[in-house]
């Protein structure tokens, strides 16, 4: 282990901490809002495949990154049709998001699997800043979707706990017969955020195949939107912790590869596995602690809402 | 409406609208055909790819017996890596017999799956079976002694009978050592990265092979070999390819079914040796690589069927026979001596594992004429050879040992 190899570890750290954190901050906005979405996966490979086309058409990677947005989004109104307008069961239709996306996104991208990319997100070059010891080279040599996706978990921080809007997506989340009645429009606002939801797991995806791993395959996603799924449980529902989270998760998959080079020897199944144990872990924790208050969880997640069964 | 009733209707509406994005692009003629494919993939069932066989099964010109070739694959053709290659083998065949093919892909192992699609195919009279996998061999071999008047090839394992079952690998550890040469002439580090899926006799032969190239051009190279427990999933490839990139590598390569290793040489200024399939267009750092040719052993097979001529094997076969090669890249400081070293292995004048070779500890395994001084045994704990034995295929298929100039454990 030198200098080299933790500089190394540190920068991997925060390449893969902004991959999950893209996605469960999305996740979490939605869940929030009292909606649980398991299609992250199939929306990441949605995202990812749409941006990796784009880059090859355009080759430019924020055009590209839009495209991934947009199709993150545009991939999530089908949840937000099925589970929020016509209150099937979210379970199911997420299930169905994850399955039909991940084949979908295969299915498109099949002419794309040996293309070159088009277009790439390099590190950002902030002069004499990349060369200032540890910090410079580590935070500094980061793209700029990871500057992104800081931004954004503050952004939704603010939004959800200083704001009105904030109060009215909780509420939503919390009991939708209450917010319905004073005036919210419970399908509205949770269509928009299940739809920001797919926004950021889109571009989660993006981020992948545009600058974590350039280049698209089937199967490329390999689980992650799981992780994400996870890690908002993990995070408790509250961007700052999901950060932190991503961050811990994000350090579990860097650290894989490297643990043999520093001659440690630990599987890395079992490495992989942590993740899930973890949040398995917290989920202990956190039921343990709701008996004395109020679960971290929205209280409506889950739940359709429909004004004629109240 | 009850909540059953919404339901049902909301995954109907989901399963619509896939299926008419799915059948929009579909009516593109280039894609049709897979597009076929990948619906009877979906549906766990090879119906709909013999339905739509059997359409343009006038095309077949077979003059023997009537032949209809089906593939099965464990992970999806689109990932540019091993079933990739074997897909195209597969389109090489079909065009080259005109006898009608079929394929399924991302059947597990050992399982339901494989039962199904193969019976399915059965079913629908296919009667030329490739089963693309390791893990198939013990279902295929009891498929074979239940249906005689199928043939079934299967790739990778070792397992055959004498009237319907035979098995297929290529020498791949042949263009791997040519591939060395060209790493160890590219190096200034002197040390190569090596990303490797699992420590299995054929990844570990591959490696053995490729620092022994390596060195025959570099003496004071080393290879560092990360292992990453899968063999397709382009974020953990890269972040093992970036690990030995910080390690000091500047030559990489690669055991894995993605590019992600290319990527991160090509970010990282260093030079990328591939594996698979011919990788220059997707990755700008690409040298060469040892690459698959399925065509040719698949038409083979297929025309021995056709003619009545087929005999179970255990085809084993080297860049001589086309199933593997490696394109000299003519940048390479060492491309003449790489040629000469693929002629001489062409004409059978070298072999990659003669003469003397050493442990990593530096035990010497084998004498110049290639004669054991220590006994061996696989990775599962197999003894394959005693002091004494001549070097032999037994021993390469069972290699559980890294040779000389390799950091990293047999162990994973």
């Amino acid at each position: 282990m030198n200098e080299t190899t933790v500089i190394g570890l540190l920068i991997a750290v925060l390449e893969f901490g902004t991959l999950l954190y893209l996605a469960a901050l999305g996740e979490t906005i939605a869940e929030k809002s009292g909606v649980l979405n398991l299609g992250v996966e199939g929306m990441m490979a949605m995202g990812g495949v749409a941006a990796f086309w784009a880059g090859v058409e355009t080759g430019n990677p924020w055009v590209a990154l839009l495209v991934g947005v947009i199709a993150g989004a545009l991939f999530s109104a089908i949840h937000g049709v099925v589970a929020v307008v016509m209150g099937a069961d979210q379970v199911v239709s997420g299930l169905a998001l994850t399955i039909g996306g991940l084949g979908l996104a295969a299915f498109l991208g099949q002419d794309l699997v040996v293309q070159a990319p088009g277009a790439r997100f390099e590190a950002t070059n902030l002069g004499p800043l990349n060369d200032v010891p540890w910090i410079g080279e580590i935070v500094f040599d980061q793209t700029a979707v990871s500057w992104i996706a800081l931004a954004l978990g503050v952004i939704a921080w603010f939004v959800l706990t200083r704001t009105r809007v904030g109060l009215i997506l909780r509420a939503v989340g919390e009991s939708a017969s209450a917010a319905d009645s004073s005036g919210t429009s419970v399908v509205k606002t949770r269509m928009i955020a299940v739809m920001i939801g797919g926004a950021l797991a889109g571009m989660s995806g993006a981020y992948l195949t545009l600058a974590l791993a350039p280049g698209w395959s089937e199967g490329t996603t390999a689980g992650r939107g799981w992780i994400a799924v996870a890690l908002v449980i993990f995070g408790a529902w509250q961007p700052g912790r999901v950060g932190l989270g991503a961050l811990l998760f994000g350090g579990l998959l860097a650290l894989e590869p490297r643990l043999q080079t520093f001659g440690v020897e630990v599987s890395p199944i079992l490495l992989s596995m942590l993740p899930y144990l973890l949040t398995v872990g917290v989920l202990v924790v956190l039921s343990i602690r709701s008996r004395h208050r109020p679960s971290a969880a929205p209280a409506a997640i889950g739940q359709a809402y429909r004004r004629e069964d109240r | 409406m009850t909540r059953k009733l919404r339901m049902v209707l909301a995954l109907f509406a989901i399963l619509t609208s896939f299926s008419m994005v799915a059948a929009a692009c579909g009516s593109d003629a280039d894609t049709a055909t897979e597009a076929d494919a990948e619906t009877a993939d979906s549906d766990a069932d090879a119906d709909e790819g013999s339905d739509d066989g059997a359409a343009d099964g006038d095309a077949m010109d077979g003059e023997g017996k009537d032949v209809k070739a089906a593939f099965i694959m464990v992970a999806p053709v689109g990932d540019a890596g091993w079933n990739f290659m074997h897909n195209e083998g597969r389109i090489g065949a079909e065009s080259a017999t005109g006898v009608e093919t079929a394929f399924v892909d991302g059947v597990a192992e050992g399982g339901a799956d494989f039962d199904n699609a193969v019976q399915q195919f059965i079913d629908d009279g296919f009667n030329v079976i490739f089963t693309t996998s390791f893990g198939y061999m013990d279902a295929t071999e009891k498929f074979a002694a239940d249906n005689p008047e199928v043939v079934f090839q299967h790739i990778s394992g070792f397992k055959m009978n004498d009237s319907n079952f035979g098995n297929s690998f290529g020498r791949m550890y042949q263009p791997r050592y040519i591939a060395g040469m060209a790493a160890g002439a590219a190096t200034e580090t002197n040390k190569i990265g090596y990303v490797a899926a699992f420590p299995i006799p054929e990844v570990i032969r591959g490696i053995n092979a490729f620092t022994l190239g390596a060195q025959a051009v570099n003496p004071d190279v080393e290879v560092e070999v990360n292992w990453t427990s899968t063999w397709f999933d382009p974020g953990v490839e890269g972040n093992a390819a970036q690990t030995l990139i910080d390690a000091g590598a500047d030559v990489l390569t690669m055991h894995q079914d993605s590019t992600a290793t290319g990527e991160v040489a090509t970010a990282a200024g260093a030079t990328f040796i591939g594996y698979h399939s011919d990788m220059s267009a997707q990755v700008d750092s690409y040298l060469t690589a040892p690459v698959w040719d399925w065509t040719e052993h698949y038409s083979d097979i297929i025309s021995s069927v056709q003619d009545g001529t087929f005999a179970p094997q255990a085809y084993w076969g080297g860049i001589a026979e086309g199933v593997v090669d490696i394109t000299v890249p003519d940048s390479s400081p060492a491309a003449a001596e790489m040629s000469s070293v693929r002629d001489q292995i062409i004409a059978g004048d070298f072999d990659v594992f003669e003469g003397e070779l050493f442990m990593q500890d530096g035990t010497q395994i084998t004498d110049a004429d290639g004669k054991l001084l220590i006994a061996l045994a696989d990775p599962f704990g197999n003894d394959i050879g005693a002091v004494g034995d001549q070097m032999n295929d037994g021993i390469l298929l069972g290699m559980g040992f890294f040779v000389q100039g390799v950091i990293g454990s047999t162990e994973g």
